[in-house]
């Protein structure tokens, strides 16, 4: 009888414990991988390809989700304002949502399916196959080589994403609304600049940063840890982009109460 | 052995990963300038033994000597200076595949600034050729490499930085027996070459022979038998000779799951 009320506690505990346990064991690779880039050597080659694997490489679908979402967003505003008359709104409503919020989150859910995904995969192949061992034995700290360039990288990379995701975000808005709801373009424009103020894209820009490290850090701590052989590598690369995806989500609550809360 | 400070001495080295004891007390010496064969069945604690010397696992306890050095009671920079002169060939090469072969053998020297990114292609080719490849593969990425080239990629990483202690884990595993005899003769000349300490796993015999002065049997984490590498096969010793002759009665079960 006890048992039948202690077992699924036991699990429970079991399953918190082991929450603690990696939450702990994450923030510790952050700080080491954070630290390792305040320590030489630096290894910008690394840090080079890492950008650009990031930045460039991720540029065409960022640029897609963001012209498509302003083009929907702008669609969207307008049939549902035409009911209250204030089809005006579309312009503010759209480069609004778009700096603030829709920009930087899709964005960031875009490269961590990319890249979150890629650090992981490449990480956990390296740890499976005695790579990552082999940088120890080759006079070179894994963290460093590895780790901390993907961090630097991100964290550079993914405000500049979001500021193209942005820009793309809003003439994709203005399109629809010049060519199919027949809005004036220099209205529409100026418009969407009034209402737009420096902590909109401020804000989406600190955001793109805390995102872009989230997401390294979870791609290459789940491929670190990973185990295995091929199964392990794919656990990681599915973990990696899980974890990155709820942590963009729970991360932009979180920092929409800091900037705009009253 | 014979006298003066062991190149490696481990004394004790205990490990365990959770009820499993993988080391139970693993003593063992080899010379300078010697090379020495660990044999042992899988899951013996070889690879273990090898990776609480290279400081990729800590043991539990023991020590482990270099020239006469505790490497578990030095301070980390210290460590890492006597690390800087080991080498590690590893079972499946570990050749980085995102970097070119010349740049996988001179990984370890740029690492070290010993050399500069201008005279790596060139020191890379001529460590390519003490490996019998062609200057020209150092352009490829490790992918297009065979299995044999890749070992004998992972070879020429192992000796660019011309370390004094070089480790083998398996290094003939997975090549034909011509290629596996290549493999030898190049392990056996390089480390000649260098005038290295070696030491190497392996559970094919004749490579045993070939590159191994003596040869140690691990067993259940302790070492059980150490002798002439020639000897194997007719060692008196019932377990290494079990073991060398590939018989499957004898003092040593293995435990098959059902």
């Amino acid at each position: 009888m006890a048992a039948i009320l202690l077992d699924p506690l036991a699990a429970l505990g079991r399953t918190v414990l082991g929450g603690c346990r990696s939450v702990g064991d994450v923030a510790l690779f952050a700080l080491e991988g954070a630290s390792h880039l305040l320590r030489p050597p630096f290894y910008g080659r690394r840090l080079l390809r890492a950008f650009v694997e990031i930045a460039w490489f991720s540029l065409p679908v960022v640029a897609l989700t963001a012209i498509f979402t302003g083009m929907v967003l702008a669609l969207q505003s307008y049939t549902g304002f035409a009911r209250f008359n204030a089809q005006s709104a579309i312009a503010s409503v759209v480069v609004i949502s778009i700096t603030r919020e829709l920009g930087p989150v899709l964005a960031a859910l875009m490269v961590a399916g990319r890249i979150g995904a890629s650090f992981a995969a490449e990480i956990g192949t390296m740890r499976v196959t005695d790579q990552i061992d082999a940088l120890t034995t080759l006079s070179t700290h894994p963290m460093k080589y590895l780790v901390a360039p993907r961090l630097l990288a991100a964290v550079i990379a993914m405000p500049l994403l979001v500021l193209v995701a942005d820009i793309l975000g809003v003439m994709g808005g203005w399109i629809i609304a010049t060519f199919k709801l027949g809005f004036v373009s220099e209205a529409y424009l100026k418009a969407s600049f009034d209402f737009l103020e420096t902590d909109d894209v401020v804000s989406g820009l600190v955001k793109a940063a805390v995102f872009g490290f989230v997401i390294a850090l979870m791609g290459t701590w789940c491929g670190y840890r990973s185990r295995g052989g091929a199964e392990g590598v794919g656990a990681a690369t599915t973990a990696a982009v899980v974890a990155s995806s709820i942590l963009i989500l729970a991360l932009d609550y979180v920092l929409t109460e800091a900037f705009f809360a009253r | 052995m014979s006298g003066g400070v062991p190149k490696l001495r481990l004394r004790g080295l205990r490990k365990a990963f959770g009820a499993k004891q993988v080391l139970d007390g693993v003593d063992l010496e080899v010379a300078a300038g010697h090379s020495l064969v660990i044999l042992g069945g899988s899951g013996s604690g070889k690879s273990v033994t090898i990776k609480c010397v290279l400081g990729l696992i800590a043991p539990d306890a023991g020590t482990i000597e270099i020239d006469g050095h505790d490497l578990l009671r030095m301070p980390r920079r210290e460590r890492e200076a006597i690390g800087d002169r080991i080498g590690m060939l590893f079972q499946n090469g570990a050749l980085f595949d995102s970097l070119p072969v010349w740049e996988n053998v001179c990984f370890k020297l740029l690492a070290q600034k010993r050399i500069d990114r201008r005279r790596a292609r060139d020191k890379a080719a001529e460590v390519l050729a003490q490996v019998g490849l062609a200057a020209s593969v150092g352009d490829l990425s490790p992918a297009e490499l065979s299995g044999g080239m890749q070992k004998r990629v992972a070879l020429a990483r192992t000796i660019a930085a011309e370390p004094d202690l070089i480790f083998f884990d398996e290094p003939t595993t997975g090549l034909d027996p011509i290629m596996g005899a290549v493999i030898d003769g190049l392990i056996v000349d390089c480390v000649q070459r260098l005038g290295a300490t070696a030491v190497s796993i392996t559970h094919d015999m004749a490579s045993a022979r070939r590159i191994g002065d003596t040869a140690a049997m691990l067993h259940a984490g302790r070492l059980v038998w150490s002798g002439p590498a020639a000897s194997l096969g007719q060692s008196g010793n019932a377990m290494v000779d079990q073991f060398a002759r590939g018989e499957r009665e004898g003092p040593i079960k293995m435990e098959l799951r059902r």
